[in-house]
């Protein structure tokens, strides 16, 4: 099995302008900030909903408190992952009870993930809502889970793979889509 | 770094890098313990067995509150109660147990090396929660993360440990772990307590000395770790609890020797008035309850890590009966099933 990258979907420029236009559209869709926070999933959700409070504040000075979900604990899959899973941290610094949370990831495909990441919110109190925010949308979705903020929506067959690379965790900034092959 | 065993049989054969990220595993699920809803789903539909086959109250507890917090149901085989007072051998109980197709096996034993033994006969995860003199792996954790959660590390201590030090596998355990953080070791205890093969069961280069006088012993000391005085064992010396009070007590006025701001650590039960007196245990600087709750957090991640990963199609129930089917982890084990 070899992988190939077929094309590029997003550059760093339009990554950026992408997260501004998100910001914008939270914070007008979310009818006032006071009860906002964003929620990075691991890993590439954490910057970006980093990034995304950081828009927020050159727009009127909005500042909204990001926390970090790991979903380690809440896979569906964790009898077939190969090894030991391991955990990461966790880090909401402030009580969601009747908050107003955008989950933010990379990418929406199954759904799984969001799934994961509903319960793992749930079991630190009750949110007054739950919307979600993802850079790409690929399709393919095995749970009724849609987002209510979308970076770009992307046609892709199952075997294709939309790799998010981003400069905090990766070398360089760009979305790119790569395919599986046979030798 | 992840964690290359499918077992947790002894800590002396880990790294010190396997061992932080044990420490660190643990520590994520102490956070866990402070949310409002603690109970999770994450082993939903597993099964843990634990067989004590030596009494053990806390211990058990501590381990089947874990698996509970976790989602998964306990089976548990208390030694009063089991067939093996009725001449069962190890194996055949243990090859019972894992008939109902549990998930992970925790056991303890009065024999060293008991839990290794079946380790090498099962091919599902074991955790060894004490075998004899041998080693009680996740006391030394837990006991390692709260000396690093008050002091913010576990390199370089000096720690002393006072009481039945030969007897001890918590005491092996805590030698093991905080050695290769370049831990030095203090043993005191009556000299028939503390026999000089002890100095060299460290890891290489670790520095273990022995005293006899307590006053020695507690100069300078980072940790103090007191072991439960085993009054069943009292009789085989001629030392009797008055005696040992007077002359092994840690109390106030000794405390005063050591380090101000060193950590007292007992593994427990305790014996108030014996090997500890009652304000130090309850002092700033006992660490005791602190030590109850990281148990907690300490074998959730434990179960966790050796619960998580694939097993054979997933499901275990339907395997066949002769299990030869080897787990996805490095550590190769052989089946040895049919040779019993």
């Amino acid at each position: 099995m070899r992988i190939v990258e077929k094309s590029q979907l997003m550059s760093a420029s339009e990554i950026d302008r992408t997260i501004q236009r998100l910001a914008h559209e939270i914070v007008e869709k979310s009818g006032g900030t006071k009860h906002l926070a964003l929620i990075g999933v691991r890993r590439r959700g954490v910057p970006l909903a980093q990034r995304i409070a950081k828009a927020m504040r050159g727009i009127d000075g909005v500042e909204v408190p990001v926390g970090t979900l790991d979903i380690t604990l809440y896979r569906d899959d964790l009898s077939k992952v190969a090894s030991h899973a391991v955990l990461q941290s966790s880090d909401i610094s402030f009580g969601v009870d009747n908050m107003d949370l955008v989950l933010v990831d990379d990418v929406l495909y199954t759904g799984r993930t969001i799934r994961a990441a509903m319960n793992g919110l749930f079991d630190l109190g009750r949110p007054k809502r739950v919307s979600l925010c993802v850079l790409i949308d690929r399709g393919h979705r095995e749970m009724p889970i849609e987002a209510q903020y979308v970076g770009r929506s992307v046609q892709t067959s199952d075997t294709e793979i939309v790799e998010v690379r981003l400069r905090e965790i990766d070398s360089e900034e760009r979305v790119v889509l790569v395919d599986r092959v046979e030798p | 770094m992840t964690y290359r065993f499918r077992d947790l049989l002894a800590l002396e054969p880990l790294s010190a890098d396997e061992l932080t990220f044990l420490l660190d595993q643990s520590k994520l699920f102490q956070e866990i313990q402070r949310h409002p809803l603690k109970k999770l789903a994450t082993l939903r539909g597993k099964t843990v067995t634990l067989a004590f086959f030596e009494n053990s109250t806390r211990t058990r507890i501590s381990f089947s509150t874990a698996a509970s917090r976790l989602g998964a149901d306990t089976m548990n085989l208390q030694a009063e109660a089991s067939s093996l007072k009725k001449g069962e051998s190890l194996l055949d109980t243990v090859y019972t147990l894992n008939a109902m197709k549990p998930d992970c096996l925790v056991m303890r034993h009065a024999a060293s090396g008991a839990a290794d033994f079946v380790a090498r006969n099962l091919d599902i995860p074991v955790i060894n929660a004490g075998d004899g003199t041998h080693e009680h792996p996740s006391q030394g954790l837990l006991d390692a993360l709260t000396i690093r959660d008050r002091r913010g590390s576990i390199e370089n201590l000096k720690v002393t440990i006072l009481g039945d030090i030969q007897h001890s596998r918590v005491a092996r355990s805590n030698i093991h772990l905080l050695g290769k953080f370049g831990g030095q070791f203090t043993l005191c205890g009556p000299a028939m307590w503390v026999p000089r093969e002890l100095e060299q069961i460290g890891p290489p280069g670790c520095l273990i000395r022995r005293v006899s006088r307590i006053e020695d012993g507690l100069e300078d000391a980072d940790v103090i770790l007191v072991l439960r005085v085993q009054t069943e064992r009292m009789y085989e010396p001629t030392l009797s609890a008055e005696e040992y009070i007077l002359l092994y007590q840690l109390n106030a006025e000794r405390l005063r020797l050591a380090n101000p701001n060193a950590l007292i650590l007992h593994p427990g039960p305790m014996n108030r008035g014996v090997e500890i007196s009652p304000e130090v245990a309850d002092g700033p600087q006992s660490c005791v309850l602190e030590q109850v709750t990281n148990g907690i957090a300490v074998r959730m991640a434990l179960l966790f890590l050796l619960m998580s990963g694939a097993t054979e199609g997933g499901e275990s129930a339907l395997a066949d009966e002769a299990s030869g089917a080897p787990n996805a982890s490095p550590e190769k084990k052989e089946s040895t099933h049919a040779a019993d």
